[in-house]
């Protein structure tokens, strides 16, 4: 199953474009890190996803085909909105109670357990709480309707390192224990690398990479060899960004896997997460690799690009 | 390798959804202070018009009552009551009561959401987010509604005096219950104008997004749409009556009066002109006619007086008609914010 599945998605605010030509499949059981610039489209998509908007073209189905949007998509879906909006003036209780009329199902005791956990007092109102304890209240609310998925817009861009360490960490909890699928936004490259199993890098509102994690790290080398044959093998090799130095080059290249494709007397590293994206968001004009869970159509297209 | 899967109907395409019932919690919890408010604003209204009101009425029974009629001491509660309460006779400044309560109540219930952003968390709930906007916009209207229905039974107390069959010739102040600004806040018209107001505002809330620029135009709106039904559409209604060579009684409204010679309309200024040769104690100031002498003193030259008007009795028709199209309005308008909830959010 997957938990987002798009093809051709496009939305148009006004004159721009937010997402273009975009296709893309999340299967379950992931948590998948949706990564970009400012601008790249990840909240729109996002909001595509929860149902909050419709897009201008293509088609989006999440939990394994059922209509973004539908009351069965919003029944198995949990969104958490960038800065974690809740009714500041009602007492968290209140929103527990809420949250439970509004849905078919919601767990009380895992709430209550989880806000005695995190030294939350139910009467206290949500606008007074830090703003680690908003977002962790929000995400409480969240799981507690027993999501088959869990969406977060820039959960952690506004909080301090410790509430941001605390907070995935109730992510991956769900997403252990649980087995709720999580698809999260972020631009907190190092906190990702812990995190995220899977990886979509967006950048001018279309999908530049999907793929495993690990399955996109073992792709991908550092090649550092003598900036002299630098272009030499340039030509041979897919690569991806080039980083010269005054004698040496480093060149993060794509690998098909089993060919080890080092020249003789060049250096192979291994590329972290952090690279790899850098890699691909820097050099915008690289071919887009949409990663193993893709459909014939959306490789058709690529390329005839 | 995941296949691409086509959009299919699963098992869980035909939920039952969460019911209404628990939603009707969620609209009083979050919505129970701007109730409050309401009842407090319209409670202490009522205090004040009911303290005013006895007044009031302890006076209009005291001159109606008093004998004789031309004795001086007669004319004195006569003049006493006509001097009462003139800041609250013309019945403008309780027109406020279906603006504020439209603004404030009725505005911020999709504004506040969509400004504070809540609407991310309330919208991408389990419920569904046009379910959600019914089940807040339409009972909400109904309560603010009836809100308002009870206190104009109070201000139709209040302004009873003044609709007294034989004012007139008592000297007594004498209103048309047709006339603006009284007839909005008697029979059931406040409670249908309190509710488009809430309409109004729920509307350009949606449209605005920003609490305060919507409570701002939901006042605006209100107040066009105020003065075009008491100036242009009330008249309309039904076909007026027409009158000749006479007025109609004290409790009609007048709407238009005009002059005939041989079947051809004559202007003011000729009748005026008429006028000028008749005894002074006939004409009127500034030579328009005012009284019946003049009437009279015109017909005997050949000219006819025509006046159209809507006579009193047919106040609860009228009452009818404008609340009529009033709800039609409120509903048209929530359908359409709901229409547009459900189209998108953002």
């Amino acid at each position: 199953m997957n938990v987002i599945e798009a093809s051709g998605l496009a939305k148009r605010y006004g004159s721009t474009w937010a997402l273009r030509e975009c296709s893309l499949a999340i299967p379950a059981g992931h948590v998948a890190a949706l990564v970009g610039p400012n601008g790249a489209g990840k909240t729109t998509l996002l909001n595509l996803t929860a149902g909050l908007t419709a897009p201008t073209a293509g088609c989006l189905t999440v939990l394994g085909g059922r209509p973004a949007g539908s009351p069965s998509a919003l029944d198995g879906i949990a969104f958490v909105a960038q800065d974690t909006p809740l009714y500041k003036n009602l007492p968290a209780a209140d929103l527990l109670h809420l949250t439970r009329n509004l849905n078919r199902r919601f767990d009380q005791h895992y709430a209550q357990a989880r806000l005695a956990e995190l030294g939350i007092p139910l009467n206290r109102k949500a606008g007074k709480l830090s703003g680690g304890q908003q977002a962790q209240l929000a995400l409480t609310l969240a799981l507690a309707r027993r999501p088959q998925l869990l969406v977060l817009d820039e959960p952690v861009a506004m909080l301090d390192p410790i509430a941001r360490h605390d907070f995935m960490a109730t992510v991956l909890t769900a997403a252990a224990d649980d087995g709720v699928s999580v698809v999260l936004s972020s631009h907190v490259l190092a906190e990702l690398e812990r995190v995220a199993d899977y990886l979509v890098l967006m950048s001018q509102g279309t999908v530049r990479v999907v793929g495993e994690t690990d399955h996109l790290l073992a792709s991908h080398r550092v090649l550092t060899g003598p900036t002299a044959e630098a272009d030499r093998y340039a030509r041979q090799l897919s690569v991806i960004h080039t980083r010269r130095g005054e004698a040496q080059v480093h060149l993060l290249v794509r690998t098909s896997g089993a060919a080890d494709p080092a020249p003789p007397g060049w250096e192979v590293h291994p590329v972290s997460l952090e690279e790899l994206t850098l890699a691909y968001l820097r050099e915008p004009g690289v071919a887009a690799l949409r990663g193993p869970a893709r459909g014939r159509h959306a490789e058709a297209s690529e390329a005839t690009r | 390798m995941t296949a691409l899967t086509m959009p299919r109907r699963d098992e869980n395409t035909r939920l039952r959804p969460v019911p209404w019932r628990r939603m009707a919690w969620v609209t009083w919890r979050q919505h129970r202070m701007a109730l409050a408010g309401v009842a407090v604003f319209l409670g202490v209204l009522a205090v004040w018009v009911w303290r005013a009101g006895l007044g009031l009425h302890y006076a209009y029974a005291a001159a109606a009552a008093c004998h004789p009629v031309s004795s001086f001491a007669c004319g004195d509660l006569v003049s006493r009551f006509n001097g009462m309460d003139g800041f609250l006779a013309p019945g403008w400044v309780f027109q406020v009561v279906p603006a504020l309560i439209g603004a404030f109540a009725g505005a911020a219930v999709l504004a506040r959401e969509l400004e504070t952003g809540t609407f991310r968390y309330a919208w991408t709930q389990g419920f569904g987010r046009w379910r959600w906007t019914l089940a807040k916009l339409v009972p909400l209207a109904v309560v603010v509604a009836a809100a308002a229905g009870a206190f104009s039974v109070l201000l139709s107390w209040y302004y009873q005096p003044y609709f007294g069959a034989g004012n007139q010739n008592l000297g007594l102040s004498e209103a048309s219950p047709l006339a603006g600004g009284l007839f909005e806040l008697r029979g059931v018209a406040l409670a249908a104008w309190t509710m488009a107001a809430f309409a109004i505002g729920a509307f350009t809330g949606k449209l605005i997004r920003r609490v305060v620029p919507a409570i701002a135009a939901t006042l605006a709106i209100y107040a066009g749409l105020g003065v075009a039904a008491g100036s242009y559409l009330r008249q309309h209604y039904l076909t007026p009556l027409l009158i000749k060579n006479n007025f109609p009684p004290a409790s009609a409204q007048m709407l238009s009066r005009w002059w005939t010679k041989g079947g051809q309309p004559v202007s003011q200024s000729v009748a005026s002109q008429v006028l000028q040769g008749a005894p002074s104690q006939v004409a009127g100031k500034g030579g328009v006619p005012q009284a019946l002498g003049s009437v009279q003193y015109l017909s005997q030259h050949g000219y006819t007086q025509w006046i159209s008007y809507q006579p009193a009795s047919r106040f609860w028709p009228f009452q009818w008609i404008e609340s009529g199209w009033l709800v039609a309005l409120s509903v048209l308008l929530i359908g359409a914010t709901i229409r547009l909830v459900r189209r998108r959010a953002i």
